[in-house]
């Protein structure tokens, strides 16, 4: 470790400028944190976190529109605990479900589809986000679904794609990155090929990483060699569990099952072709299909810095409402929804520098 | 979100596995693996399915480094003898 440590400096007294990387991955926020990467890195190097969690970025509509639903006669809508918290324009699904709202959580698809079969006069909804890490999941439960025969299984659909978000990142050119730290699990599914355009098109550096601290630090040393030589390139540091061609049949039932769609991110807006929902032929499974609910334009909350936050421009202290109306406890802002978010993450370490 | 599990596979049944995180055991789908597994091997899991094979020693080295960066205290300390069936970690 003390090595790569050293390396690193070597690099950056060779590269001698400050260096800018976005992870985009909520799991490498945490770990970031959690490892106290920034203290023993080299001031110079700043690590941003981009819109790397799924949860956070749940269009605020689509959370009005879920409890809609679940509050239908006879219906359940299920979820994994990371969504309860995020705020629609009124409640979130912790506060609807204390108003009597049928909403549960589960740790696997699977479980919500076992409760459909054993639950035949209810209609059992699985508010599914996520992004390629979790897609194949629900795309696998479709699959059981459909053996099973169940007339009763809905989902709802806000998965998202890591790559579109990306392009958008670099296409805005608000803020100046010299690396990317690529999501390990999310790459573990796709592979590394969805990525080439970063270098062919924008040159630059990326490097897929894993979550433990000697991970990431190689990680970052990776991306400063890169950064060097001037030799852009998608590395794969995550070896162990990241191929280049990806999870071939876990992609193979994404495509099967989903098409991608434009799709909003709270914070953010629409990105094209960013989101993921069912295909035609699949419409029995769509709950927007069966339920067919439209809700009020939701408007995004005043004041908030999400926006500037996932993309890299601002850091969650320079926002006005953080720490004050803003809390994991009472989150405004999609950053601070999940504990996977940059706020949350800020919030809970407390490590409100650089 | 992203997070992946590192775990054991203690039995096969067609395409479920059971699976043993340090003594947690739950059931998860091989469905979405491209290579075949057997019992013994490690897969990362997600939300109930197995998303990749990977080598024991890393699976070991990563889970270590998982309970110590998500502070997992629910799982009890291996034991042979006291197995407890109980939900696996994170999604």
């Amino acid at each position: 470790m003390k090595e790569i440590i050293k390396k690193i400096e070597n690099l950056m007294d060779t590269i001698s400028r400050p260096i800018k990387l976005m992870e985009v991955c909520g799991t490498h926020t945490v770990a970031i944190f959690k490892h106290g990467i920034r203290d023993i890195i080299p001031g110079e190097i700043t690590l941003l976190s981009g819109p790397g969690c799924p949860v956070c970025v749940t269009a605020i509509k689509d959370v009005d529109i879920a409890i809609a639903i679940s509050k239908m006669n006879g219906n359940i809508l299920f979820t994994f605990g990371d969504m309860m918290r995020v705020p629609g324009s009124k409640h979130s699904f912790y506060q609807a479900q204390a108003e009597g709202a049928n909403i549960r959580i589960v740790y696997s698809p699977m479980d919500a589809l076992e409760f459909a079969l054993k639950n035949k006069d209810r209609k059992v909804i699985f508010f599914a986000t996520g992004f390629e890490t979790t897609s194949p999941s629900i795309a696998g439960t479709l699959f059981e679904a459909e053996k099973a025969d169940a007339q009763n299984f809905y989902i709802y659909s806000t998965h998202k794609l890591v790559p579109p978000a990306l392009k958008a990142l670099l296409d805005s050119g608000e803020v100046r990155i010299d690396g990317l730290i690529l999501p390990g699990h999310v790459c573990t599914i796709s592979g590394s090929k969805p990525y080439e355009f970063l270098v062919s098109e924008y040159k630059v550096p990326s490097v897929i990483t894993g979550f433990e601290a000697e991970d990431i630090i190689q990680g970052i040393m990776m991306l400063l060699e890169q950064i060097a030589s001037n030799k852009p390139s998608v590395e794969i540091q995550y070896k162990r569990a990241v191929r280049k061609e990806g999870n071939p049949k876990a992609l193979s039932f994404i495509n099967e099952y989903f098409e991608p769609c434009d799709a909003k991110w709270r914070g953010i807006g629409i990105i094209p072709m960013s989101g993921l929902k069912l295909k035609d032929k699949y419409n029995r499974w769509d709950a927007t299909k069966e339920f067919n609910i439209d809700v009020p334009e939701p408007r995004e909350p005043k004041a908030c810095q999400c926006g500037f936050v996932l993309r890299g421009i601002k850091i969650p202290t320079d926002c006005p409402l953080f720490g004050k109306t803003c809390t994991p406890e009472r989150p405004v802002g999609a950053c601070m929804v999940s504990s996977e978010g940059s706020c949350a993450a800020y919030f809970k370490y407390g490590r409100w520098g650089k | 979100m992203c997070v992946g599990v590192p775990s054991k596979i203690v039995k096969i049944d067609d395409y479920m596995a059971t699976i043993d995180v340090e003594g947690a055991q739950r059931e998860v789908s091989l469905l979405l693996l491209n290579e075949d597994v057997k019992v013994g091997d490690y897969v990362i899991v997600h939300a109930g399915f197995a998303i990749q094979k990977i080598q024991e020693e890393d699976a070991k080295e990563n889970l270590r480094l998982m309970k110590k960066i998500f502070g997992i205290e629910e799982v009890p300390p291996f034991s042979g003898k006291s197995r407890k069936k109980r939900k696996a970690l994170g999604s």
